[in-house]
């Protein structure tokens, strides 16, 4: 009967994909009523664990119990009928169709589709949790934040009673956040179960019951949230102790390196991507970038780097260390290059842009320097001590530099090689696109603490992130892009999280009042529910 | 308590396979490919198979004359299959090399025609006829990678297209350069004076033919592997935008790349009507072009792993007709032999790549 406390009860669940072993033996509970953070770097087998319950793998070893009772999960449909409900962190929703046409789809009703009954359904899980969803509105017509309302309202209309979200904060500023985490309350005081995957530490403390800790598909351990740490819960992560700060000195000199004026960029269907974007980039300085994801961090980063076309009246001057000035806007890369401006990007799109997959170590790091010398055979020698300086600099972990392609390499060493080359080039103006992204937090620090070097080094360095803490601790100054435009450009050491945010979806920074609501949003719904 | 329902097969990437495995698998696909055929070899004709196979041989390496018939094929597949290779890594899917082969057979042809009777010396005119199927050859390879590069059109069905013009304009020259008069075939050019025709080299009939190829074949995977073009096409194939990212002309170099492609095929219609046939046809480039992508494809545009495959496949081919003519076995018979052995390399390929999981195999694990 000690079961019947428990909504799943996972035991000794082992999954391997071929050599890999991405769940070991793990023994995991999750109690009614709770939320509970599932915390782990990338590649610790959160997702792998998850995935086995939503029915979309099948467990190798090891029996899951649901309500105390064996279950057999074989499809997401078992999941389904045992009222689990996950939250991928790649909606899985079909843009031409509304949201109460994406409710019911794949339910199998035998009947004609009665909308007029789900919109009623949806209206009052709406109200009971606090959502805001409209039944009949497109989803290509909604923001990220409202396509990730409409995914819990789907699994709850099916019936869930355990709800799975992975990584639902990454892609929503820190207001909606607040509200994700407002509806995620209620929730459980209406006896429901949640397990949310993330590994942002600062989530955790502030939304979950109890952590569950996972390290390469081992558990680790859990612990209840109110009698830990972020210190704690990053060593345990990680396995041994790990400095969380970032320093952030003051270069000597700071010196205008790159400015851009009216940068304005139009995509293919003539919708404007950039707006009359217009900030200067110092040596010795790293400018942040802010904004929702598509906001025109792409395009902002590629017209620098001369692989999107600018408006007319759009306006990039370089600065060289001596004063000179460079009109860079309209050249293509090579022309970049042959003016001799060391001009770096770590592009987001590591293998569609940075990288070749299918190539080695020291085939990728010979993408910038292949050109070198006037035979036309490829220097052999140059590319192989440069790949070996990269591995040994960064600690790159590969069998070999010189057979395996790159595609074979974890993201974390993906990530090493191609920051690594684009700071070997000696650039004066260093741009990284999420430079970060999918990194474990050791990596991360690596990387910051690369970038701020490069930036004591007198380099102009951009970095367009999406951490906001991080981009607090680690700018100098942040321009805030929102939908194409420059919300406003602030100070890295005097700016809040919460002043961001609001610049992120409102242009222009926001009044005092409206500083302080946001930081309230969330009450009025929490005791709307509790009354 | 035991999981119940266990599904079956599992299929999943390997990580990769030690060399002499792989070849292995290969041995046992053609190995069982010859055992299925000597099933249908049985079923069909009564014969035994294995001196059906004994005769196959024979029809390939039987007579020095023989060997050397295979040896001239087998060159010609092989100069394609090199001229597609830098197309190909770039991921251009030249199917066009039969219309490449047939322009440059045309260009070749024209300057047998007008420059025999010209007193040249016999060098000169073989550099002329070279020179003139490279650059037909060269032009037609072009003309698809210039659409590409401009405006994105698709280039399997260009190349494609551009076959037909090919074959039609070669049906064009026939009547022009008819011979004898009536014949609507072109004939034997030069059968006399043997102006532009491959003389033997080193003792051997197709001498020349070899050390042409074989220069190529080197040279090619030198050009692919080691030069800082070759190493823009695998850029260029793998992703445009990391090409763009790293300051490479992506229009420059796909229609560059394809212009080589154009012209080595192109070449090979120099080797056909110079070194083999002596005379152009519709029929000239006779399906190799298509036959070249297969082999291309096999040799994973490794150029020096692309002489075993033409081997391979020109001993096939003819070892199929022979056994044909010899047991009075239809086309066909021959046709569904040579498909089968085809059939199991290529399906080799697959067990090469993906590893098969039983579920009795898990659960004897699970026993450990």
């Amino acid at each position: 009967m000690k079961h019947l406390e428990y909504a799943i009860e996972l035991r000794n669940i082992t999954k391997r994909f071929g050599k890999v072993v991405a769940n070991h033996n793990i023994n995991l509970g999750l109690k009614k009523g709770e939320i509970l953070s599932l915390l782990g770097e990338n590649g610790s087998g959160k997702t792998t664990l998850m995935n086995m319950l939503s029915g979309i793998y099948y467990p190798d070893e090891g029996e899951i119990f649901v309500d105390g009772k064996l279950a057999e999960i074989r499809s997401p449909k078992d999941a389904f009928d045992l009222h689990i409900g996950m939250i991928h962190q790649h909606f899985k929703l079909v843009d031409v169709l509304t949201a109460a046409e994406n409710i019911i789809l794949g339910l199998n009703e035998k009947t004609v589709v009665d909308l007029k009954g789900v919109r009623k359904a949806v209206r009052e899980i709406c109200d009971r949790y606090g959502f805001v969803v409209e039944p009949d509105k497109k989803v290509y017509d909604m923001s990220v934040s409202e396509k990730q309302t409409l995914e819990i309202v789907k699994v709850l209309y099916r019936g869930a009673d355990i709800l799975i979200l992975d990584e639902p904060t990454a892609v929503l500023t820190p207001q909606e956040t607040r509200k994700l985490f407002a509806v995620m309350r209620n929730m459980r005081a209406d006896g429901k179960s949640i397990v949310i995957i993330t590994h942002k530490l600062h989530e955790v403390m502030e939304i979950s019951d109890r952590v569950a800790v996972l390290r390469k598909g081992e558990y680790i351990g859990d612990i209840p949230t109110s009698e830990t740490n972020p210190q704690q819960l990053t060593d345990m992560m990680v396995g041994r102790a790990v400095r969380l700060n970032i320093d952030r000195p003051q270069a000597d000199e700071v010196t205008e390196r790159l400015r851009v004026e009216h940068l304005t960029v139009t995509d293919i269907e003539g919708v404007k991507k950039l707006d009359d974007v217009s900030f200067t980039a110092n040596a010795g300085e790293i400018l942040g970038i802010a904004g929702i994801a598509g906001s025109g961090q792409k395009e902002l980063l590629e017209a620098i780097a001369g692989l999107q076309q600018a408006a007319p009246e759009s306006k990039i001057t370089y600065i060289e260390p001596d004063g000179k000035e460079l009109l860079m806007n309209g050249m293509k890369p090579i022309e970049i290059i042959k003016k001799g401006i060391l001009l770096s990007f770590v592009p987001e799109d590591r293998f569609g842009m940075g990288l070749v997959g299918g190539m080695t170590i020291t085939q990728n790091v010979m993408l910038r320097s292949y050109r070198r010398g006037k035979s036309p055979l490829l220097d052999q020698q140059f590319p192989k001590k440069l790949a070996e300086k990269i591995v040994n600099d960064l600690e790159v972990v590969t069998p070999d530099i010189n057979r395996i392609p790159l595609r074979r390499l974890s993201g974390g060493n993906v990530q090493k090689v191609l920051v690594g080359r684009e700071i070997e080039q000696s650039p004066t103006v260093l741009m990284t696109a999420y430079a970060v992204r999918g990194l474990d937090i050791n990596t991360s620090y690596t990387i910051y603490n690369l970038l701020t070097e490069q930036k004591m080094k007198g380099v102009a360095v951009i970095y367009v992130g999406e951490d906001l803490d991080v981009l607090l601790e680690l700018c100098d100054r942040i321009l805030v892009l929102c939908a194409g435009k420059v919300s406003g450009i602030v100070d890295g050491r005097a700016t809040t999280k919460e002043e961001v945010g609001l610049m992120m979806t409102h242009l222009g920074k926001p009044s005092e009042q409206e500083l302080r609501e946001s930081e309230q949003t969330d009450a009025p719904v929490h005791e709307e529910v509790k009354a | 308590m035991s999981i119940k329902r266990e599904p079956f097969v599992r299929i999943s990437k390997r990580d990769g396979m030690a060399r002499w495995k792989s070849w292995l698998i290969r041995l046992i696909a053609v190995v069982v490919s010859l055992m299925i055929n000597a099933i249908i070899i049985y079923a069909i004709s009564g014969l035994n198979p294995l001196l059906v196979y004994k005769e196959m041989f024979e029809g390939v390496f039987g007579t020095t004359r023989r060997m050397w018939a295979w040896i001239r094929d087998m060159m010609l597949l092989l100069c394609i299959a090199v001229g597609l290779a830098p197309a190909f890594k770039m991921r251009f899917w030249n199917i066009g090399a039969e219309g490449q082969i047939l322009v440059g057979g045309i260009g070749a042809a024209a300057c047998m025609i007008y420059l025999g009777s010209a007193g040249l010396p016999n060098w000169l005119l073989l550099v002329i006829m070279a020179a003139a199927s490279l650059i037909a050859g060269a032009i037609w390879g072009m003309i698809p990678a210039v659409f590409k590069a401009q405006w994105n059109t698709n280039e399997t069905l260009f190349t494609l297209m551009m076959n037909y013009i090919a074959i039609q304009l070669t049906s064009f020259f026939i009547p022009i350069w008819e011979h004898p008069a009536g014949s609507n075939t072109v004939g034997t050019i030069n059968s006399v004076s043997k102006a532009g025709w491959f003389s033997p080299m080193f003792g051997q009939m197709y001498g020349l033919n070899v050390l042409i190829v074989v220069l190529l074949t080197i040279a090619m995977y030198i050009y692919l592997k080691y030069s800082k073009h070759g190493y823009e096409i695998g850029v260029v194939g793998e992703s445009e935008n990391t090409a763009r990212y790293a300051a490479i002309n992506v229009k420059k170099v796909v229609i560059r790349s394809m212009t080589l492609s154009g012209a080595i095929c192109g070449l090979a219609g120099f080797l056909a009507v110079a070194g083999a046939d002596h005379t152009i046809s519709t029929d000239t480039s006779g399906g190799r072009g298509f036959i070249a992508i297969i082999v291309a494809w096999l040799a994973k545009f490794n150029t020096l792993v692309m002489v075993l495959i033409a081997a391979m496949i020109v001993f096939l081919d003819k070892g199929a007709i022979a056994i044909a003519s010899k047991f009075q076995l239809s086309n066909d018979v021959s046709n569904i032999l040579t498909g089968v052995i085809l059939f199991f390399i290529l399906g080799s390929e697959f067990f090469i790549n993906y590893k098969l999981k039983f579920g009795f195999v898990h659960k004897e694990e699970k026993a450990k």
